[in-house]
């Protein structure tokens, strides 16, 4: 299997502090990865770096079948490239209403030019009305993103993520927040993602990392520290000594 | 499902009526076309207010829509009737001087006519050359052209190199006031080439036009009625659509914006250029009707009027910003016009000549703290659309949507 995304051998530091110490990671095109670790693993930075917003020190980190090197590329190009992002507290645009902010997602050229002549078709109206009916906001499509509950707007969010059709999804703890019937929709939903494309979750819940039932790979201290099935890393005395241990 | 561009933004159809009706109406009172009513000068007032509320339409798109503050836009405006005023001036000037040389025995040469163009305009800053940036000034054309593309140019250069390193909030207002302020030093030499501190002057004659000043002065309000229309109806259709739906975005959250896939960047030099151009188009409409302009006109106190302007009109909808710089600057003309009364408090007499400007000051602050919707907040009153007053910090994730007030109470 190619691999969709590889980083090899990045290191980032801030001020002297390693926040990032020779990673390398690699996910396949079609495929579900958990990566946990406790506070300051550098679950984050790992995130900034593939998405453009943290250049590293070393390294090289590529994309897609002919190998793009995402370095040298902006925020929006690599989103543009196929990599869509969640953050971990839901970033939706308040002030504006659900069609609006997944009308900003849809799939369409990006430049202001093509913006300003943009019109709405039959088409990305049935794709948003489809998108929302899928995270269950159907209901609430002419209403202010803000008014939502945390839990809807987590899933407008990820509805969002998909309206943006990227072939790599990088979720930061999808299920804060969520009730526990959310969760089980919110995971069911990442594993059908994942069926088309990579979908990288970064969790805490164990629990909910258990039910995703997929490879896992371990951060401590900015480097992979195991990596394998849940039951297989939760077995290693070196996670169970970093992470598991002080629980 | 569907809704038409007019039917989503009632508020034009409004505006545009109301602009038509204004203008009948003065037209009709006038001293040019009409019963006489209304002085020139007062028309003349009228239509420069009206290119200032296009100067304010422009700031509205920049910072109520985008959150950019720029502290620049009026010297764009001032730039762009320096570029009006230089053909103007000439063409007068040249009138002038093939009037006079007529008398004399032998017809006057080309070069005659253009020696004595350059001792009248810069007789008074000592220059005996026509500097090269006057080298289009001759022509109506190139200059209008360059109303538009000297602004604009000088927009979208400054605006790539301060985009470009992300210079944003506080960082960018000082950056385009430092742009404002080096421009008005700058023109405020001689040898700059356009008359120092003299500036450009008797820009209220047309040349090579014999109508009175009552006549013309409709025309030049004609004009900034029409172009504040099309402007609003452009810019309408700019903010109704999905353009505007970014560029609020981008005000909200310029990094998630990022990572949909937009590049930020592009709108902002987008925006900076388009209102820059819009700007400088009031100002050529602008100057004509003020008969002078000087570099004083740059300096960056107009560029903050602009932005009270905006402010006390409400900032993220047009009719705001037109409202507010109508009525800012109507008012500060009354006051400082000399007609409002003088009061007596006893160990003092408060002049309002020079207290305006406190009056300014302490209603911008009294609008920000209070109505931080501006003027234009009273309409969403009258629509009954209420924000909730919401108190207190987010709780954070489990707890939903609710403010922490809300939660306890």
């Amino acid at each position: 299997m190619t691999a969709l995304l590889e980083v090899s051998g990045v290191t980032v530091s801030f001020d002297g502090f390693r926040a990032i110490n020779n990673l390398t990671f690699s996910i396949g095109m079609a495929e579900l990865r958990a990566i946990i670790g406790p506070n300051g693993a550098g679950k984050s930075t790992f995130m900034d770096i593939v998405t453009g917003k943290t250049k590293p020190d070393a390294g090289s980190v590529t994309f897609g079948e002919r190998s793009v090197s995402l370095l040298k590329l902006t925020e929006s190009e690599i989103a543009r490239a196929g990599i869509g992002r969640k953050f971990q507290r839901p970033t939706v645009f308040e002030d504006q209403t659900v069609t609006e902010n997944l009308t900003l997602a849809l799939r369409a050229a990006r430049s202001p030019w093509a913006v300003l002549a943009w019109r709405a078709k039959a088409a990305d109206q049935t794709r948003i009305a489809a998108l929302a009916a899928q995270v269950g906001l159907a209901d609430h499509l002419p209403r202010k993103a803000g008014e939502l509950s945390h839990g809807q707007k987590q899933w407008l969010e990820i509805a969002m993520l998909l309206a943006q059709e990227p072939r790599l999804l990088l979720v930061d703890e999808p299920a804060a927040g969520m009730t526990l019937a959310e969760r089980e929709r919110t995971t069911d939903l990442l594993v059908e993602i994942a069926r088309t494309r990579a979908v990288v979750v970064v969790e805490h819940d164990m629990e909910f990392v258990r039910r995703l039932n997929c490879r896992v790979t371990v951060l401590h201290e900015g480097a992979v520290l195991a990596e394998g099935s849940l039951d297989h890393v939760t077995k290693n005395q070196d996670v169970i000594d970093v992470y598991l241990g002080r629980g | 499902m569907r809704k038409t561009f007019l039917t989503r933004s009632p508020s034009v159809l409004i505006f545009l009526s109301l602009l038509a009706l204004f203008t009948l109406t003065i037209t009709l009172a006038s001293q040019g076309y009409g019963a006489g009513l209304v002085s020139t000068s007062f028309v003349k007032t009228l239509g420069k207010t009206l290119c200032l509320c296009l100067a304010a339409l422009a700031m509205d798109l920049v910072w109520g829509y985008a959150g950019i503050l720029s502290l620049g836009h009026m010297a764009f405006f001032a730039l762009g009737g320096y570029m009006i005023g230089m053909w103007l001036m000439y063409a007068r000037t040249e009138e002038i001087v093939v009037a006079s040389l007529a008398n004399g025995d032998l017809p006057a040469t080309a070069q005659e006519i253009g020696q004595g163009i350059v001792t009248q305009i810069f007789g008074v800053v000592g220059a005996s050359d026509l500097p090269l940036i006057w080298g289009a000034a001759h022509s109506l054309p190139l200059q209008l052209a360059l109303v538009v593309a000297l602004p604009g140019l000088l927009a979208l250069v400054f605006g790539w190199l301060a985009f470009r390193s992300r210079v944003t909030g506080v960082y960018l207002s000082i950056l385009t006031q430092a742009m404002t302020l080096a421009l008005a030093l700058y023109l405020f030499q001689n040898d700059s080439g356009l008359r120092g501190n003299n500036g450009l002057s008797g820009l209220q004659n047309l040349p090579y036009v014999t109508a009175s000043q009552d006549v013309v002065t409709l025309w030049f309000f004609w004009a900034s009625a029409a172009a504040l229309g099309l402007t609003y109806l452009m810019l309408a259709w700019i903010v109704a659509g999905k353009f505007g739906s970014v560029i609020r975005a981008i005000r909200d959250d310029e990094a998630r914006v990022r990572f949909l896939g937009y590049s930020v960047e592009s709108y902002k030099l987008f925006l900076f250029t388009l209102t820059a151009i819009l700007s400088a188009i009031a100002g050529a409409l602008y100057y004509p009707q003020a008969g002078i302009i000087n570099p004083a006109e740059l300096a960056p106190i107009a560029s903050i009027y602009l932005a009270v302007w905006v402010a006390i009109g409400g900032r993220g909808r047009l009719y705001g910003a037109v409202i507010g710089a109508a009525f800012v600057s109507l008012l500060s003309s009354w006051f400082t016009g000399g007609r409002a009364p003088s009061i007596p408090l006893g160990f003092g007499t408060l002049n309002w000549v020079d207290w305006w400007q406190v009056l300014l000051g302490l209603s911008f602050v009294a609008v920000t703290l209070f109505a931080p919707k501006g003027i234009g907040g009273l309409f969403d009153r009258l629509a009954h659309v209420r924000a909730p007053d919401r108190k207190g910090a987010p709780l954070g994730p489990d707890d939903g949507s609710l403010q922490e007030r809300e939660a306890t109470e």
